[in-house]
Order: C-alpha cells, then structure tokens, then sequence
C-alpha cells in the first residue's frame, strides 16, 4: 500500500543518487514541485527520464543534477529552446550530458514494454532515420509470422516514477484524468513510484472514465496542492503560458538562471 | 497585390491543403494555426489529433501547447500517449500530418535534431517529436516551413523525419505506409514531388515571389514544373479567420 509522506521525505527516500528517474506528464501535470525538491535535495548523477522534458528538465539539467537525458522532445512547447538543456549539450555547462533520444512513439513504448515486463516493444518506427545510429535501445526486429523488419525498443524500467494527480483517496488509491500520457506506464514500469496530488478526498465522487493507480502500485503519495505549476491540473488550475515564455529570456544567461534557481528553489521551502 | 504577409500566404495555403481531409495529426506552431484554419473555414468537420491525445480537438483560440487545457476539454475522446500512437497514428487511421522541420532536403527529408554534428552540436535543436511517425504512417503529410538557404538545404546535419529517402523507391525499400509528403509549403511557394524522381518541385509561386527569388532561397538546383501557376491570393475570408483566431490566441507567435 501507499505509504502518506511530505515530499520532502518521499524524495529522501526514494529518490538516490545515480537512479533512474522518469517524472512524467505529458504538458498537463508536470511534477514541477518534485522536481524542485529533487534540486534542494542536491542529487546527482540523475539519469532523467521525460518524453518532453519541458522547463522541469531544463532546471534540473542547470541545476547540475542530471547525467544522462532519456527524451523525446526537448523544447519549451511553443516557446522555443530549453536553453539549459542546450547549454548543457552545446558547451557541457555546468556538466556534460549524456543523450538517448527516441521518438515520443518509441520512448512511450519503451514505457510500455517495462510495464508489461517485456524485454522490448515493437512498433513501426525509425525507418531511414538517422535517430535509429545515434541509441542503444533502437534496432530492427524480424516479425516470425510475416518477415517483416520493425522497429523494437529495449523496455525501460526506472528505478523510480515520479507523477502529479489530481487526487487521491485516504487509502492511497491515485486518480487522474485529462490528459494522462504515460503516467500509467511510467508507475508500473519503475520500481517505485511518488505521487504528488492536489487534493486528498474521502471518496473518488464520479466514475468518470479517469485513471485510477491502485494504492499498492504506488510507493509514497505526497499532498501537494499545486504542485504541477506552471503546468496544470484540469479541474484544479490553468496552465501559465506566461510563464513558459518568460522562461525563455530568464533561462539563456547562467547567472540569472542560478539566481532564479537560488530564490525560487533553494530558499523555497520545502512542501 | 493586397495587404497581407508572406506568412499569411503560407498558412492560407496550408489550410486549403486540407481540403477533403477527414482527419489531421497536428503539429505545434504553424501546422497547428493551418489546421485550425482549415477547420474554421473549407473543412469544418476535420478531426484535430494533436500527440497529446486529444483526438477531435476543437479549439477557439491557438493552443501554445499540444497539450493546451482547452484541446482536452474539447475534445471527442482523450487517450493516453502510447495509445494515440500504436492505435491512432500508426494504422494509418489519421488521413494527414502536417508538420514543420528546421532543415528540408531536396526528397522532403526533416531535421529537427541537430545544427552541425551531433556530439557537440552548434544548435540543439527540440529532436524528434512525434513527427518521424507521422511522416510514415499518415496516409500523406504536408510540411509547412519559412524558406532560406538555411532551412531549404543541400544535405541535412541530421535525418531526423524521412521523406523520400534519396528518392524513387525509397519508401517503398522500408515498407512505410503511408505515400509521404504532399505538399512542401513555405512563405514563397508550394513543392511537391516530382512523380517519377520524387523530388520536391516548384509547382506554384506565392503573390510577389519570382523563380529567381526562389532559387536563391534554396541550398540544391531547384527545379522547377512546367506547370507552374501563381498561388491564388487570400481571399478577404481566409485572412479574416486568420486574423480572429490569432487575436483570440494569447500566443504572440505563430511558430
């Protein structure tokens, strides 16, 4: 079962240095408060997972917390660079950064593949593409029943799975709905998985067709309301464009953006 | 000539090459703003399928985002990632992508990976998105694109989104599904492939571009169709919709 933890705690736990972390959300729920206490917590040698790692991953990455970077997409949706991140591969600031990038359909499946306790996935994909020379977790497979050359993906399984929700119940069941991406695959898929939620109810009260994570797929679940800004939580709250195009100017210059990363995570407290 | 921008002209043109579409795997930025367009005007009913997994968005005002509250809320059904892409995208249920790239080749192959060498890159760029698979599985894909030397080249830094390979047979080599891309769209005409090469050719010139103009905005030897016509300016309709759909979009850019 879910055990309740501050996400202070359920990081110091369950987050360790050198792991495999994939923090997941696909542009709504995007674990941001997490990911700020994972920087407070000073790890290191993070591999990162994220199909778009989004302004969470560019903070991180500056932060010096990354290694390693398993993605799909890395920009600040229409914005445009995550210059950390760019920092990061173009002139190995503060580190050098390790790449393994796949298609969103290909790291999906690599999610979906640890879920399902597969060695790898199959699917059509990185044909002709130049993707397919650069990663060790791409080939082709020989379909048995047709002969034909797919593309397969070697499965993924974090060592620990972070995702924000909206809610959970006092038992520690997760429910989230709107677009849920590939939370589900990433919690079962990991070894361990925190759930920040915005609210803790009695009851989940309708039986939309919402996404329910059973408390016992869950390690620790965390009360964060909030905890996805400046993503969102439909029914909860809107996402803050604003600040994703703010980001752009703030995030180009190492000095602000350590300044920022002092006043805006290291002096922030705790949740 | 009437008053509107070449980037206007692109986007109409865009949307028009919508017509007769059921559905279309949008991507952010431009091909977003076209497909919104398009849905706003010839194709009313036209399912808007963005990665996310919004599938049948309907959106009054641009999303910034693919993964915009207002395209979840509106939308018919919303699934999960790996589900729009093995169930959705990859059977070729979605009739047309439309997608944008930082680099094009002369086959209508698409970087969006690297500027200069992949290890220590002078530009890194987002990487591959959801668009290597769009350009596969959609039955055909429409690229929309501003044009200079240095978005139309000679050689790719990266392949990231296959078009037509290195030409005639290609696709066919890799078993891709889908026939490839249509329709080449930049701000100063229309491509498209040549049916016996696959290269893309000039087939229409935008209000105000020459050929000479063109050529010196693309990095191989243009060629060019006997067909060639000039683009129909927009119409007062066209750039009214599009004038409304970014005034009611708090998105300040249109790429």
């Amino acid at each position: 079962m879910a055990e309740f933890l501050t996400l202070e705690s359920a990081v110091a736990t369950h987050v360790r240095d050198g792991d495999v972390v994939a923090l997941e959300g696909f542009t709504h729920l995007i674990p941001f408060a997490a990911g700020h206490e994972i920087i407070r917590q000073r790890r290191r040698d993070l591999t990162l997972v994220r199909l778009t790692p989004d302004l969470i991953f560019d903070q991180l990455i500056g932060a010096g917390c990354a290694r390693k970077l398993i993605f799909s997409w890395g920009g600040n949706p229409g914005v445009g660079s995550l210059h950390r991140f760019r920092d990061a591969v173009e002139r190995g600031w503060p580190h050098e950064l390790e790449l393994d990038e796949h298609t969103h359909a290909g790291l999906a499946n690599r999610f979906v593949a640890g879920a399902s306790g597969l060695p790898f996935a199959v699917l059509r994909a990185y044909a002709g593409t130049d993707t397919i020379e650069h990663s060790a977790t791409v080939a082709n497979v020989i379909c048995p029943f047709t002969g034909e050359v797919l593309g397969a993906v070697a499965a993924l399984r974090p060592d620990v799975a972070v995702i924000h929700a909206q809610q959970a119940d006092r038992a520690g069941n997760v429910r989230l709905w709107g677009i849920t991406g590939v939370q589900k695959e990433s919690v079962l898929a990991a070894t361990r998985s925190i759930v920040t939620v915005e609210e803790i109810v009695d009851h989940f009260d309708d039986d939309r067709n919402a996404l329910v994570l059973p408390s016992w797929t869950v390690t620790a679940v965390a009360h964060v309301p909030g905890g996805c800004y400046p993503s969102y939580a439909a029914g909860y709250s809107e996402r803050d464009n604003d600040y994703y195009e703010a980001w752009d100017a703030l995030s180009r210059d190492r000095r602000v953006f350590e300044e920022w990363l002092e006043d805006n995570v290291f002096q922030a407290k705790s949740a | 000539m009437g008053d509107f921008t070449n980037d206007e002209v692109m986007t109409v043109v865009a949307a028009r090459e919508l017509q007769g579409a059921r559905s279309c795997f949008v991507g952010i930025g431009l091909p977003s703003v076209a497909a919104n367009l398009a849905r706003s005007l010839h194709v009313p009913g036209l399912v808007l399928v963005y990665e996310s997994g919004t599938v049948g968005a309907k959106p009054t005002s641009l999303p910034l985002s693919i993964g915009d509250g207002e395209l979840a809320r509106t939308a018919d059904v919303v699934v999960s990632v790996p589900e729009i892409f093995n169930y959705w995208l990859q059977p070729g249920r979605i009739d047309v992508g439309m997608l944008g790239a930082a680099q094009v080749d002369r086959f209508a192959n698409l970087n969006t990976t690297v500027i200069g060498s992949y290890d220590r890159p002078n530009v890194r760029l987002p990487g591959a998105g959801g668009a290597p698979e769009i350009a596969s599985a959609c039955p055909r894909s429409i690229i929309v694109m501003r044009q200079s030397k240095k978005t139309f080249v000679g050689e790719l830094d990266f392949l990231t989104t296959f078009g037509f390979g290195a030409g005639a047979e290609a696709r066919a080599r890799l078993a891709m599904p889908g026939a490839g891309p249509r329709a080449l769209i930049s701000d100063l005409g229309v491509f498209r492939p040549d049916p016996r090469t696959f290269e893309m050719t000039l087939t229409a010139l935008h209000p105000g571009a020459t050929v000479a103009g063109v050529r010196d905005a693309t990095g191989w030897d243009l060629a060019v169709s006997d067909d060639l016509i000039e683009t129909p300016e927009p119409s007062d309709e066209e750039l009214a919709l599009l004038r409304a759909l970014h005034a009611r979009s708090n998105t300040k850019t249109t790429d």
